[in-house]
């Protein structure tokens, strides 16, 4: 196999891995289901309607 | 737990036990090299590691035996590091004025080779980056990892290690560039044994913060969880393949770098543009997307855009350091591949930036009424301002003006400054009461100095670079009517005289804004009654205080 060959192929395989990689990306962020999920899990995260118990009791 | 309570204890006596002979370990090492070192500088450095290491285990052996309650947040090291951070800050800016006035007036480094621009240029860039931005970085990720995942902080003594290992790398380091210890490599100056000290030190980081994450109580790992993990994995990667030397004796400081010419110049810009773009970019985006949010009460404007953000930045962020070799022996094509690579950032920068600024829409009035947000949001504003501003300079054509002028220093700061160092700054001042339990800041007018006297810096340093270095790029390439260069390079170092008179004013006020600081923190960790607590929002408060009152 010539370097040119070599070269092609892992040019275009990442190329096209590149794009699944993004595009799978997109999916997972855009999917409709995902968006109450990630509204739902950051407000928790970030203890937004909590009012938070306070860093010693948040068991 | 499933854990008794005789299992518990036996793990904590395992555990004392495993963190002093870790101790006396370093202490062995330490003194070997102490003793037994072929120069001058590896035995300071031997004294050095052996000192933090028996002052390590005379802790362990004080605090020995004590039990902990899993349902605690864990932030001693959080504290240390908070406080580390405004020592190295100000030590950090100080340092950089000082090489600002020599600049403009070169007489003031007195010919004494300690305090040489050489030796001086990478304490400064050593210290605002990996000792200030370094600690702020581990105290929020501490903080944010825990608080977000509603779990302690996995470890026991650990993350103790971390925060003091990560200050003795820091002296070492340091004091090591004033002895004329160095490998050359920009922002990777320290030899062999720091870098392998950094290593250990580093990958119990990584294990502490995938320890923490692996035992949330949230089925979501919110995303600055995300950004901090990319930070502390690729720094070790970057760190790992750039130091990569053979030392020139065990028991000495010198080593060499395993690659040469241009390999070894594009392994050192992958890490240093990484450095950049992981250490002080995604790391700093974690800071944004924890404190931002909690600091409104608002979430962030769109989650879906944040998960974007993330991907494409640390996607493309990883191939943009051939822009720092534009016009040198690397090959063309991987000059061009940087450039395109830095242009496509422009839209993770951007969406990100967005991001940021939107958490405040239907908030906009607590850019007014809060300083703290106010820093923050400016903050963010100058990292839209410097990543708009970095992909243009990695155009070639652009570079061919920019490059190796006064241009580029004032990139840096804007980015430095005016991103990093203010958004570190909103975060300080969030986490001091938080975490030291107080009902706000001792004083939310001297943060608004805090504000306009450094913001007032940044602009006056980041103009004074525009003009100068574009400047000194258009007399560099300015030619007479024969073709030969009409300017002497003197010539152009004396044009830049008042710029750089201004810049050192600059930095002056920015670093007249972080003393500032310094004493109101000092005054709400000491316990002072905050002096105008009505003009205060009520998340300044710690959250035991904040529940207390409602």
């Amino acid at each position: 196999m010539s370097y040119d060959t070599v070269a092609t192929w892992s040019q275009v395989t990442s190329l096209l891995m590149f794009i699944a990689m993004s595009a799978g990306v997109l999916i997972y962020a855009m999917w409709p289901q995902n968006k109450a999920r990630f509204e739902e899990a950051q407000r928790r995260a970030l203890d937004l309607d909590s009012r938070e118990a306070g860093s010693t009791d948040h068991e | 737990m499933g854990k008794s309570a005789d299992t518990t204890e036996e793990w904590h006596a395992l555990t004392d036990a495993l963190a002093v002979g870790a101790a006396v370990l370093f202490a062995v090492v330490g003194l070997t090299w102490a003793f037994a070192g072929i120069d001058d500088g590896i035995r300071f450095h031997g004294a050095v590691l052996a000192a933090a290491a028996v002052i390590g285990a005379i802790y362990i052996l004080m605090n020995m035996g004590q039990t902990h309650d899993r349902s605690v947040y864990f932030d001693g090291p959080i504290k240390f590091a908070t406080i580390a951070s405004l020592f190295w800050g100000v030590a950090g800016f100080l340092i950089g004025d000082v090489l600002a006035w020599h600049l403009a007036v070169p007489a003031l480094n007195f010919d004494l080779p300690w305090i040489s621009f050489g030796r001086l240029r990478p304490l400064h860039t050593s210290a605002v980056i990996f000792a200030f931005g370094g600690n702020v970085l581990l105290a929020t990720s501490f903080f944010v990892v825990q608080r977000t995942c509603h779990a302690r902080l996995a470890g026991r003594w650990s993350p103790w290690f971390v925060v003091w290992g990560y200050n003795a790398f820091i002296v070492i380091a340091g004091t090591g560039y004033l002895l004329g210890i160095t490998q050359g490599k920009e922002y990777a100056e320290p030899e062999w044994y720091a870098d392998l000290f950094l290593t250990i030190v580093w990958v119990t980081y990584l294990l502490i913060f995938l320890g923490t994450l692996a035992r949330r109580k949230e089925p979501h790992i919110y995303v600055a969880n995300w950004f901090y993990l990319a930070f502390i994995l690729t720094v070790a990667m970057l760190h790992l393949v750039n130091n990569a030397a053979l030392p020139v004796s065990f028991l000495g400081s010198q080593s060499y770098i395993l690659y040469a010419g241009v390999q070894d110049a594009m392994t050192q810009w992958w890490y240093g543009h990484n450095a950049v773009g992981f250490f002080l970019t995604a790391g700093f985006l974690g800071i944004m997307y924890y404190f931002v949010p909690k600091r409104v009460e608002r979430p962030v404007y769109s989650y879906r855009l944040s998960i974007v953000h993330f991907w494409t930045l640390i996607f493309l962020y990883i191939w943009a350091g051939p822009h720092h070799l534009h016009y040198t022996a690397l090959p063309d094509w991987a000059q061009t591949l940087g450039m395109t690579f830095s242009i496509m950032l422009w839209m993770p920068s951007w969406g990100g930036m967005i991001n940021g600024l939107m958490t405040l829409s239907g908030a906009w009035d607590r850019l007014r009424t809060d300083a703290v947000v106010r820093l923050l949001v400016v903050s963010v504003a100058f990292y839209g301002m410097s990543t708009f501003e970095g992909p243009m300079m990695s155009i070639k054509a652009v570079n061919s003006l920019s490059h190796y002028t006064d241009w580029t220093i004032g990139h840096v700061h804007s980015g430095a400054l005016g991103w990093v160092a203010m958004v570190s700054f909103g975060a300080i001042y969030c986490l001091v009461p938080w975490l030291w339990k107080r009902p706000g800041l001792y004083s939310m007018r001297l943060v608004e100095w805090h504000f306009w006297v450094a913001t007032i810096g940044i602009l006056l340093y980041i103009t004074a670079m525009w003009v100068s270095g574009i400047t000194q790029g258009l007399m560099w390439r300015a030619y007479d009517r024969l073709g030969f260069l009409q300017y002497s390079f003197i010539e152009t170092v004396e044009a830049m005289k008042p710029y750089y008179v201004i810049r050192a004013i600059g930095g002056l006020l920015f670093l007249a804004g972080s003393l500032i600081m310094v004493w109101n923190i000092w005054r709400t960790i000491r316990g002072d009654a905050p002096v105008d607590i009505r003009d205060q929002p009520r998340i300044a408060a710690a959250p035991e205080l904040r529940a207390a009152a409602e």
